[in-house]
């Protein structure tokens, strides 16, 4: 039993099933990102956690007690919402102390966690101000102090960081860390965005079309996706997805695609339990970063394979340079260091690290598990 | 708001801006004329009305016709002027304009934040009853006032005025509600504020400009009602309908400068709601249209 327990939990609204048998545990002190494209559930199930929403079957317990029939306020917990909900009329402090006034906290207990917050998010010199003279950035600040004020067992997110401009967005987004870091907090965190997700997390939620597809932490989720959804999701560029054939030489499973002129290439797997697959059509993952320049690869890698074929496009980004090819009749990108020359339609040696490359079942699209 | 309102859309030329001016001046003569000639004629003895030209001004002052029609003309059979009926009209339009002002905010903060099964038929209907037309509900009003035993009261009256009320101040309720965030009333619910003191806390705060709207309208509706108050005002007549039968007595002469004098009397609280509040009325109405 965890801190926060969700049991076989579905939403419906009427008979639309939204949600279908969600199950996570939460340990205490994690900081668990729900990802997943637009309309996927992540609010849904947060709301249920708040108790905004009802929960259509199944329990939702936070510190052993279920919470189903738990009114919003009785279940110590906090929300940060995307638009910040400050309410216009009160002032900063007004707005952060209004949950403890509620729960009939005396006036000077209030001041005292009041200041206490405002000085550790340091906008103490706002807190007479209202929410309308002040920027995006106070305004997500205020948020925060007013979820942490409350002291809750669990604090939830949705989406806070989507309404900030860019930079501010990775400031913020350290900032949260930091908090976290410091404060051990218990954390429930929605965003659409793939790398807040792996950037914050200690474990990530990945969700589709109301299912979780995959939880675990960001280097598991990463490394091993269990299906071509989470694989495609998580990263930026995608991991490269291309059809290829398993074929097993001197005992050992190779990938067996084909280059920009069509001609066969063989590339060893790492997985040995492929040899099972010989002779059957599977489809082979390989992220940008696993194709590199031979001397941009990992030196740590056990199985890096030479690959010649011609580069079509290439995109320098000022920290990498993009290099787009064909593999299998697919577009490739591979991720090279910013000085690697590269020019497009070029022959170019390329190295795979193949340590990293992963198989998925091109019937069920779940990763082949090693 | 105040940005908004300096704005012009076209910049005019010192020659059209004069001509502006003076068109509008002429209008606003124009429409002023009928207070000016009710003004001078309510200060001034019936002779010089009768005798003489309505437009001149008094040869002698005096406010014997506004004593007279306060407090001595006679109103039907009574001589008790129009103060009492000026009275059943305030405790009338008081009682009615609130009840109807917080029912309605009631309804518009439910029917847009604590929605349920069937609430947009709620709110067709609520919508379909400002469209009756006062004299379709006459009868059955009258029948159920009877059961109630309210009819001819002032608390009958306001009843009436209420439930005629409910449906205009839903609608501008509602509409204003509609665009206050959901995700506030839910952070307050997380707070744990309950049903009335979200309404009280955060959403009464911001429902002025829509509030004032909701008044002037109730009360300048309310007030100038005659066909209620005719039907249903029994021994409590408001001050519309004892103005009319001030003016329409068939006994005596006809003084003209009490008409005038209690025509005025009769239209001052509403002139002075709109003076009051009227600058909040046009930025309420605007309220939701222009996001500020
Ligand atoms: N009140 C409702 N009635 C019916 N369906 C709803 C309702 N609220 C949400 N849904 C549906 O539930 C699904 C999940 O919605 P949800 O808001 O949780 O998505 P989300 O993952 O938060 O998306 P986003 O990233 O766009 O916020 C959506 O398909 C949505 O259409
Ligand atoms: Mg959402």
């Amino acid at each position: 039993m965890g801190f926060l327990d969700i049991r076989n939990v579905t939403k419906s609204y009427g008979n639309v099933e939204v949600l279908h048998h969600v199950d996570i545990t939460v340990e205490e002190s994690e900081f668990l990102v729900l990802v997943g494209p637009s309309g996927c559930g992540k609010s849904t199930l947060l709301n249920m956690i708040a108790g905004l929403e009802a929960i259509s079957s199944g329990e939702i317990a936070i510190k052993g007690r279920v919470v189903n029939n738990v009114h919003a306020s009785k279940r110590n917990i906090a929300m940060v919402f995307q638009s910040y909900a400050l309410y216009p009329n009160m002032t900063v402090g007004q707005n952060m102390t209004f949950g403890l006034e509620m729960h009939g906290v005396p006036k000077p207990e209030r001041e005292r966690a009041l200041a206490d917050v405002a000085k550790l998010l340091q906008i103490d010199h706002l807190v007479d101000r209202k929410p309308g003279q002040l920027s995006g950035g106070q305004r997500q600040r205020v948020a925060m102090g007013r979820a942490l004020v409350r002291n809750p067992d669990v604090f939830l997110f949705d989406e806070p960081l989507s309404n900030l401009d860019a930079k501010l967005r990775v400031d913020m987004r350290t900032e949260i860390k930091k908090l976290h870091q410091k404060l051990r907090t218990t954390i429930v965190y929605v965003t659409h965005d793939q790398i807040e997700a792996m950037t914050l997390s200690t474990r990530i939620a990945v969700m589709n079309k109301g299912y979780v597809q995959q939880l675990g932490t960001p280097k598991e989720i990463y490394d091993t996706p269990a299906n071509i959804f989470v694989a495609t999701f998580m990263g930026s560029p995608a991991m490269n997805i291309l059809p290829a054939r398993v074929v097993v030489e001197g005992g050992r499973p190779h990938a067996r695609i084909a280059d920009a002129e069509g001609v066969a290439r063989l590339l060893p797997f790492s997985q040995a339990n492929l040899a099972g697959w010989e002779g059957r059509e599977i489809l082979l993952g390989i992220r940008p970063e696993a194709i590199t320049d031979p001397e941009g690869a990992d030196r740590k890698s056990a199985n890096i394979v030479p690959l010649t074929n011609r580069v079509s496009v290439t995109e320098p980004a000022g920290s990498d340079t993009y290099v787009t090819m064909t593999l299998s009749g697919k577009d490739v990108i591979a991720r090279m260091r910013a000085d690697a020359s590269v020019e497009p339609g070029q022959v170019f040696d390329f190295a795979v690290n193949m340590e990293k490359a992963v198989a998925f079942d091109p019937q069920t699209e779940e990763r082949i598990k090693a | 708001m105040a940005a908004v309102a300096q704005d012009t859309a076209v910049s005019t030329g010192r020659v059209t801006r004069v001509f502006i001016y003076l068109v509008l001046l002429l209008f606003a003569l124009f429409y002023l004329l009928p207070l000016y000639v009710m003004g001078i004629n309510s200060v001034k003895p019936l002779s010089e009305i009768t005798g003489g030209n309505m437009m001149a001004l008094p040869q002698v002052w005096t406010l014997a016709p506004w004593a007279s029609a306060w407090s001595t003309a006679q109103i039907g059979v009574e001589p008790t002027g129009l103060k009492p009926y000026f009275l059943n009209s305030i405790l009338m339009v008081v009682p009615a304009v609130a009840i109807s002002s917080i029912v309605g905010a009631l309804n518009g903060y439910i029917l847009t934040k604590w929605r349920f099964r069937g609430d947009t038929w709620v709110f067709g209907l609520m919508l379909f009853s400002c469209f009756i037309p006062f004299q379709i509900v006459l009868i059955p009003m009258a029948v159920v006032l009877g059961k109630l035993g309210l009819a001819g009261s002032v608390p009958g009256l306001i009843l009436v005025h209420v439930v005629y009320g409910i449906g205009f101040t839903t609608l501008y309720f509602r509409n204003y509600y509609a665009a206050f965030p959901t995700e506030l009333i839910r952070a307050a619910q997380i707070d744990g504020a309950g049903f009335f003191r979200i309404f009280w806390r955060i959403l009464l705060p911001v429902s002025g400009p829509i509030a004032v709207v909701s008044v002037i309208w109730q009360f300048t509706n309310i007030w100038n009602d005659f066909l209620f108050g005719a039907s249903f005002g029994g021994t409590s007549q408001p001050m519309t309908v004892a103005l009319n039968n001030l003016v329409q007595s068939s006994t005596g002469v006809k003084e003209y400068n009490v008409h005038f004098a209690g025509a005025i009397l009769a239209a001052l609280p509403t002139l002075f709601v709109y003076i009051v509040a009227g600058r909040y009325f046009v930025r309420g109405l605007m309220a939701g249209s222009v996001k500020g």
